[in-house]
């Protein structure tokens, strides 16, 4: 080849590559497109009544105040896998606030994830759900944060890793993850089912973003069906939510309604005690719903189809000699963590892990405890904690921190997870590193 | 007995035997932990550090808490919570408990009396010991050092409502508060007089008054002094502010 050719060559390749490029963002644009969205009239003293209980439904306040900070002044910092957010500051301060803001500025950060300027909100904000509010709620809320007291605090930057942060990356995001709900929210009513299923599938996909932390991500932080709340792993936070659509793990399918209710509302159940992430949206949010609500996520939660069942053992060879014999269990730790939990346990769970019922939970038959993920078991022994104090609850009991060496933790753990009647996995010692 | 008096008595024989045989499977039944409705079960998360009777049992670093005044309790309750003093632990367990809750958490370890030991003491050059004597009683006017007397009590064991005893804590807990008031790394409710006093003596200053307040013996019985009678040193936000 001449090097004339050569050249040639290379020309047409670049702008072949140019065009590529180009309509990849075109396709982006297109993509990630916003319409402009026009102001509603001002709803008045009712609309931030209402927009009042919103915010409670949505827990806004969890992150949008620091802690020890002003309400609704942003400044938490959210860790994700890709560094940290900082919630912004909701108060109407002209400024650092959102007191510029019209009421279709909020929509579209809401309902389409762009901020007042138009610049891509990042998605540690969940307006993948939030893209499921009305119009109507989306105004009341506005209406509300408008009447809050203005807090001059200008909004810390994120602390994003390369490339996570950039426009481009998050108008990729979006094209790959994001669609806007509909603009009316009739279109998405199931006629196959009551005002209160529609009511709590409307709060658990929408305002409540259960997905958040029920949702399971993948590597680029991404979610599934918008109605999949099949448990998502918050490696920062150190918990695992766990799955709603599984019985084995937080699927309520099977238990009786009143339960689930007691939960949300009070924190703890003859089931089990409201923990970690899900203790704060307890205390800040469920326990301050209306009945109405309440009873209608309820509905809706326990309407959830269980996944189908795994596929039969026998397809897998190592699996069929692990159903014949149960998961193989070392003696020794077995031992240790019989003595393990006589010595830190037995005293408030019982020799037969029954606990006390609103007091100490029991952990035979507790799904935290024998659940595949044994985060949350582990975290609650090392942590310690109080069940979530309620206004049904105000002064709970609560569990010390036990800073046991790793290998107890997994003896401990293997033990609870094989005893009354338990047969789960044993917990390695690698786990327990993994998960502290 | 004729015959459809038996076929009833088997069938009932039967009907028990397999009702029996049920409750076998289902295993005895477990009656729930009985547990006392008291705060002091209640706060079994304090008490595994700071002892059952607040006395510390957490090792060199834990204070102890008992007998503290309910004032500087609860202030420091609400520092961990609302992030004004740092505590991995700490701000995980009180992190979503009300206000209320945590008053008469204070409250009930204010209350809390018992001789208290002395911490054990690594040796102090008699030298040291000395300036920390004379830091603690007398402070140094010259670089406008109030001494710890004036707001902690003339015996140093705190005085009411809100000040705390400084006597009875281990040296590292002692060194370790002073170099975070110094830093920053501990606040209190502005204005954040005791910042303002750490950052006023130099690192031998915090050594040499750690050193000696631990050696102290502990007065027993161990009380706060009455509320002072004349203005403190500093203004102080958190001393007693209205709540």
């Amino acid at each position: 080849m001449s090097l004339h050719a050569v050249r040639h060559w290379k020309r047409g390749a670049a702008a072949l590559l140019a065009l590529a490029a180009s309509l990849l963002l075109w396709a982006l644009w297109r993509g990630d497109w916003t319409p402009a969205a026009t102001d509603t009239a001002p709803g008045g003293a009712q609309a931030v009544e209402r927009g009042a209980r919103l915010a409670v439904a949505g827990n806004c306040a969890a992150c949008h105040t620091a802690r020890g900070g002003l309400p609704y002044a942003g400044g938490r910092g959210i860790a994700t896998p890709f560094g940290t957010v900082y919630a912004g500051n909701l108060t109407p301060d002209d400024d650092t606030g959102i007191g510029r803001w019209t009421n279709a500025d909020f929509w579209r950060a809401l309902h389409h994830g762009r901020s007042r300027d138009g610049h891509r909100l990042i998605p540690a904000f969940p307006y993948p759900s939030f893209t499921q509010v009305t119009r109507e709620d989306a105004d009341a809320l506005h209406a509300y944060l408008r009447s809050l007291p203005p807090v001059r605090q200008a909004n810390r930057a994120h602390a994003l890793r390369w490339p996570y942060g950039s426009p481009v990356a998050l108008a990729v995001w979006r094209a790959l993850y994001f669609r806007p709900g509909p603009e009316d929210i009739t279109n998405t009513v199931d006629p196959n089912r009551g005002p209160e299923w529609n009511r709590g599938a409307y709060l658990v996909r929408g305002l409540g973003h259960c997905q958040a932390c029920h949702g399971r991500r993948d590597l680029l932080g991404g979610l599934g069906d918008a109605a999949a709340l099949e448990g998502g792993r918050l490696p920062q936070q150190g918990w695992y939510a766990p799955s709603l659509a599984d019985p084995a793990e937080a699927g309520v399918m099977q238990w009786p309604a009143d339960e689930v209710l007691r939960l949300l509302r009070t924190g703890t159940s003859t089931q089990g005690v409201a923990q970690g992430p899900m203790a704060e949206v307890v205390v800040r949010s469920t326990q301050h719903l209306p009945e109405a609500d309440l009873r209608a996520i309820v509905a809706y939660l326990r309407s959830l189809p269980a996944p189908p069942p795994p596929p039969p053992a026998a397809s897998k060879p190592q699996a069929a000699s692990e159903a014949e014999q149960g998961p193989i269990r070392d003696r020794s730790a077995m031992a240790r963590g019989e003595r393990l939990y006589a010595d830190h346990c037995r005293a408030c769970h019982g020799d037969q892990g029954q606990g006390a019922p609103g007091i100490y939970p029991a952990l035979a038959g507790s799904r935290m405890v024998t659940m595949d993920d044994p985060t949350n078991l582990l975290r609650v022994i090392t942590q310690g904690g109080f069940a979530p104090a309620t206004a049904d609850n105000p002064r709970p009991y609560g569990m010390p921190p036990f800073d046991l060496p790793d290998a107890d933790l997994a003896a401990l753990t293997t033990w609870m997870r094989a005893s009354w009647g338990h047969d789960a996995a044993p917990v390695s010692a690698a786990q327990v590193i993994t998960t502290r | 007995m004729n015959r459809q008096a038996r076929a009833v008595a088997t069938c009932a024989g039967l009907l028990a035997a397999g009702l029996f045989r049920l409750a076998l499977a289902a295993g005895p039944v477990q009656a729930p932990v009985q547990v006392p409705d008291t705060l002091a079960q209640r706060l079994a998360p304090c008490t595994a550090c700071h002892g059952v009777e607040g006395r510390s049992v957490g090792g060199a670093y834990v204070p102890r808490i008992a007998g503290k005044p309910a004032g500087y309790l609860f202030e420091q309750l609400l520092n961990f919570r609302d992030g004004r003093r740092h505590n991995a632990t700490m701000a995980g367990l009180l992190d979503l408990l009300p206000d209320a809750y945590l008053r008469e958490i204070a409250q009930h370890f204010s209350t809390l009396d018992f001789p208290h030991d002395r911490p054990a003491v690594p040796g102090a050059p008699p030298a040291l010991l000395a300036r920390g004597e004379a830091l603690a009683r007398r402070g140094d006017p010259a670089r406008e050092l109030p001494a710890c007397a004036e707001c902690h009590g003339a015996q140093l064991t705190g005085a009411l409502p809100a000040m705390p005893g400084l006597l009875g804590l281990p040296r590292d807990y002692l060194l370790a508060q002073l170099g975070a008031w110094r830093t920053g790394a501990r606040h209190a409710v502005a204005p954040d007089c005791m910042s303002e006093v750490a950052r006023r003596l130099s690192p031998d200053d915090l050594l040499a008054v750690a050193a000696w307040l631990s050696a102290q013996a502990v007065p027993q019985p161990m009380r706060p002094a009455p509320p002072p009678d004349r203005p403190a040193p500093l203004r102080c936000g958190s001393a007693g502010h209205p709540r």
